[in-house]
């Protein structure tokens, strides 16, 4: 019989071999369903295309770091949430709405220049995403509504809202009446930093956000009320941390976040506001902090994978005709494995021989 | 309004709430025990793929409303197993579980998006259904409209009136104490999971072998997401799944009947109402709860158990 | 040397001869990709450009080498596939409204490369844009619907408020009232181009109030199905949908992409590819229609392949004056036709006689 028994503190060696070995066995079952799928095309070069070729090819890699800097700035304000044991599922709401708070103030100020405009924006799109996320703090405060559902339903409702906005007031009056924004005037749209691509500032802000978070957690008597908070309520209470606050700036945290996520989308590659703002890097993001074990610095680590999966998935799309299902359920099997060797981490597995 | 009108907006209303019925009664059960699975909507696709599937080849609705069943518990073990036997975090796990789901029914229903199938009728019983307005109304449903009703009333039944019951929903509320007593919580949890799974699976048949005889990636459209809010709304009590998948599936219907006459709202914000109706009801439901103690939330709802014995 | 070995010789010169000319006048052969933004199984919009693409693959043979990419969404990952395609190809067509700005900010960047954008209005030098007249489409099912109802209402399921969308809906109002005085049309805006629940629902809802003809623009088959369960009519869109309707289909439009993919992409081998800007119709061959179905008297069929046939030879116009606006101003006078801009490529009103609110 195999038992688990808990150890007495988390296996260090583990920590790192756990998220290699979940890797691997991703791998492996990719190579087995590959092998099953595909008649002649090499599965050594799909595998290439898939991991490698983002990594190397001029043009997909600052793609790739793209891609990763919203799922990176969305992960670090739900990690923190996450680890109070506050589960912000909204993050895609949130984002919508910081996205459309940011970008309508781009277009106020449409045509006029100003260093100002920019940071204003981004100002706006916190401002927005935190003020969607209090919703659910205030509804978890006040009445003990659970925020996972509240801010679930407010997600279908930011989209539905977003294309309210873009049918009327944030419509293009020169754009034959499509559903979509102007497009942002030089001002309002990102400084580039990587000449000759698409990647912007955001990318740089993403990394110093996670290292703030890994100080802010580490020294911070608030990231002290967070790890203690979510691991054991009752004592935190004894303590005099108020479960309130917690609650509070969790959501505000990952709320503003994601909502300068949104502003840094749309202000960045978009470059308008359509209705393809929401691009599930909401929830997408939940699944980056997970498999980084909530830890700010393996965000980065997680979302650059989780954007492998994405740029390569496409690329093998594109190459090989595969279908867009494979980067979906690649991703899903990923998690799945990371969850499964996780364990590994707080419990070791001892077989027994059953006692008669 | 005339009659038929009337007799059509209530069809339409139970064509749309019961696929949220059956979701929701088998997370209901399943969040009872004390696990919360987020991957609803995974299943719920993955059974609306096979119910086509298999109604495609065979013909025959009872193999494909059973495969949707299986199937539905076949990938809702891949959690069970998870989160029972690895202990991995159930917000996750359900997580996963829903993009799984998603890829995978996308992935292998790629041969069928141009096909049909022959849909499951609604019944017509010789004398009752020709009684006028209470014939078509309680009379001719669809079947697996009346089969949502009697899962309804069989969860209720088993929660309630069986000593099984008793002990899962003890599980639920303090599954330590209830270890301690001898109960053994694992195979509670992963029985009440596996039939929260087949009761997604059915419900997402629902839609391919009932509402639309055809099959398209995504075609569930976030309703496993609404079950999970209905399983709230309901307060973790059977028969208010039914008032709640009411309130939802109609709103949806009458959304579309009032643009047909011609109701002055935008359709955006007329399709928000399900939504925000639900936070509402949510909230009005905490608000009277408040002074009474009765709480009906399981107490360890998404904490996972180990047994140290 | 004997005769039989100098005549062979001799064949085997010329043949080498005319074989290196040839060789030498087709090039490599054009690489043309495709980005579509549904699957090709939802028998609609995408349905009908791939088959384009077979069309154009079969004329074109050897010269072309086709690549198609499903599920793209129009959103800042489209830049990235467009961008990946145009890397490999010569040229790219993108079939999609919201492909507008990622395509031209590629097409920016790659100025060799041409692209082609459906349904949109930016051009360029390596750009084109290609549009269908549907709105004739609707007109010739306009009037079998106006007389096929026998509740006098038509119901329509419609996506998103877009021009496109408006003049379809005005088409088919115009011609089936001018069959039938006592015509209305009801319209539901479903805000999607792809959700077969949500069409189903809205089909249901529109045969509830009375509906006994559907129309779409919206992409699945759900509404034929719908129609089919609850014998009322129906009409295919974008491809012939009788397998899901065959009692329901009258007819359907289609949408004919392939002659023009093929001649598009015989530009770009023949080196005479240059920017344009297609908006075709009936006469051009880019609107076709499904076979009348038996299911509709002869008569009806009859003034059905009339409308046709004129449309073909730019006899008719779909909007022709005296037309107001629905709240009365005048917009084409008596025997006007309207330009394509503004009044067609922009147009937000609906037309005198439509009982529904406009959108917003």
């Amino acid at each position: 019989m195999i038992k688990l028994i808990p150890r007495v503190e988390n296996s260090k060696v583990m920590i790192l071999l756990s998220p290699l070995l979940a890797m691997t066995l991703t791998a492996l079952t990719a190579l087995i369903i590959f092998i099953f799928i595909l008649d002649d095309i090499k599965v050594s070069s799909v595998f290439f295309t898939l991991f490698v070729l983002p990594l190397t090819d001029s043009y997909l890699f600052p793609e790739l770091l793209v891609k990763a800097a919203p799922l990176m700035i969305i992960g670090l304000g739900l990690s923190i949430g996450f680890r109070a044991g506050i589960w912000n599922i909204g993050a895609e709401g949130q984002y919508v709405i910081g996205g459309i708070a940011g970008g309508a103030v781009g277009l106020y100020f449409y045509n006029v220049e100003g260093f100002w405009l920019l940071p204003l924006m981004a100002i706006a799109s916190i401002l927005g995403g935190m003020f969607y996320a209090s919703i659910a703090a205030f509804l978890r405060i006040r009445y003990q509504v659970n925020e996972i559902l509240v801010t679930l339903m407010l997600t279908y409702v930011a989209v539905l809202f977003l294309s309210a906005m873009l049918q009327g007031p944030l419509r293009n009056p020169a754009g034959f009446n499509f559903p979509e924004s102007r497009i942002f005037h030089d001002s309002a749209m990102l400084p580039i930093i990587w000449e000759g691509t698409r990647l912007h500032i955001g990318f740089i802000v993403a990394i110093i956000l996670s290292f703030v978070a890994w100080f802010g957690i580490k020294k911070h008597m608030f990231g002290m009320q967070i790890k203690i908070t979510g691991s054991a309520p009752r004592a935190a209470k004894f303590a005099g941390f108020n479960d309130n606050k917690t609650v509070l700036y969790s959501l505000l945290i990952s709320g503003g976040l994601a909502g300068l996520a949104g502003f840094f989308e749309a202000s960045g590659p978009a470059g308008q506001l359509t209705p393809g703002l929401p691009q599930f890097y909401g929830f997408t993001a939940i699944i980056v902090a997970f498999l980084a074990r909530l830890h700010p610095i393996g965000i980065l680590f997680s979302a650059l994978l989780i954007a492998l999966s994405y740029v390569g998935g496409e690329e093998v799309q594109i190459e090989y005709n595969l279908p867009s299902s494979i980067t979906q359920i690649f991703q899903g099997m990923l998690l799945f494995y990371f969850l499964a060797c996780d364990i590994l981490i707080k419990y070791k597995v001892v077989l027994n021989k059953t006692k008669n | 309004m005339n009659e038929s009108l009337f007799i059509n907006i209530i069809i339409g209303i139970s064509i749309a709430s019961t696929p949220l019925i059956f979701a929701a009664i088998g997370e209901l059960l399943v969040e009872r025990s004390g696990v919360l699975n987020l991957g609803v909507e995974g299943m719920m696709i993955v059974g609306a793929l096979l119910g086509f599937v298999v109604q495609f080849h065979t013909g025959n609705p009872f193999l494909a409303v059973f495969a949707a069943l299986l199937g539905g518990m076949a990938i809702s073990s891949i959690f069970a197993f998870l989160t029972q036997f690895l202990l991995t975090n159930q917000v996750a796990t359900g997580l996963a579980l829903t993009l799984f789901g998603l890829g995978f029914s996308a992935f292998a229903g790629r041969g069928y998006t141009e096909e049909t199938i022959v849909l499951i009728k609604a019944i017509h019983i010789p004398v009752l259904s020709d009684i006028p307005f209470i014939g078509p109304l309680v009379f001719s449903m669809n079947p697996l409209v009346y089969l949502a009703f009697f899962m309804v009333y069989l969860v209720w039944w088993f929660l309630f009136k069986t000593k099984q019951g008793l002990i899962l929903r003890s599980i639920g509320d303090n599954h330590d104490a209830a270890h301690a007593i001898g109960h053994n919580v694992v195979r509670y949890r992963f029985m009440a999971i596996l039939f929260g799974g087949a009761m997604a699976g059915v419900g997402g048949a629902f839609l391919s072998l009932v509402q639309v005889p055809i099959w398209g990636e995504d075609m569930t459209a976030g309703r496993g997401w609404i079950a999970l809010g209905l399983v709230v709304f309901a307060s973790w009590l059977p028969f208010r799944i039914i008032l709640g998948a009411i309130l939802f599936g109609g709103i949806t219907v009458l959304q579309l009947h009032a643009q047909g006459f011609d109701i002055r709202i935008s359709a955006q914000y007329l399709s928000m109402l399900p939504y925000l109706a639900t936070i509402l009801i949510l909230v009005s439901l905490r608000i009277r709860l408040k002074n009474k103690t009765n709480r009906t939330v399981p107490n360890c709802l998404g904490r996972i158990f180990h047994s140290t014995s | 040397m004997s005769k039989v070995r100098f005549s062979s010789i001799l064949k085997l010169t010329v043949l080498s001869t005319v074989l290196a000319f040839t060789s030498n006048v087709s090039a490599d052969p054009v690489k043309a990709a495709f980005v579509y933004i549904g699957p090709t199984g939802d028998h609609g919009w995408t349905y009908a450009h791939d088959e384009g693409v077979k069309y154009a693959k079969e004329k074109l043979g050897d010269d072309v080498i086709m690549t198609t990419i499903e599920n793209v969404a129009e959103n800042s990952d489209s830049e990235r596939v467009i961008t990946s395609l145009a890397r490999k190809n010569d040229i790219v067509f993108t079939t999609s409204f919201g492909y507008m700005n990622p395509t031209v900010k590629v097409a920016k960047r790659y100025p060799d490369v041409k692209f082609e954008h459906a349904t949109g209005y930016m051009l360029e030098d390596n750009v084109s844009v290609y549009s269908a007249r549907f709105y004739e489409g609707r007109h010739v099912i306009g009037k079998i619907a106006g007389r096929m109802t026998e509740s006098n209402v038509i119901g329509y399921i419609a996506s998103f408020p877009i021009p496109e969308v408006i003049r379809g809906i005005n088409s088919a109002f115009l011609a089936a009232k001018s069959v039938n005085p006592d015509v209305q049309i009801k319209v539901v805006w479903v805000y999607s181009w792809y959700d077969p629940g949500k069409e189903a629902d809205a089909a249901n809802a529109l045969i509830a109030q009375g509906a006994d003809v559907l129309m779409q623009h919206t992409d699945s088959t759900a509404a034929m199905t719908v129609a089919e369960e609850n014998g009322v009519y129906a009409f295919g869109q974008a491809s012939n949908m009788r397998e899901w309707g065959p009692n329901a289909q009258l007819t359907g439009i289609i949408n004919d992409w392939g002659p023009y993919y093929a001649d598009r992409i015989a530009a770009v081998r023949d080196g005479t590819w240059s920017s344009s800007d297609t908006f075709a119709g009936v006469q051009q061959g880019m609107v076709k229609f499904a076979p009348m179905n038996n299911n509709m008297p002869t008569e009806v069929k009859n003034e059905a392949m009339q409308a046709i046939i004129d449309l073909s030879m730019g006899k008719i116009h779909p909007f022709t004056g005296p037309i107001n606006k629905q709240d009365g101003s005048p917009w084409l006078a008596e025997g006007e036709t309207p330009p394509n801009f503004p009044d067609l490529l922009t147009m937000d009103f609906y037309v005198e006689g439509i009982d529904s609110q406009y959108p917003n």
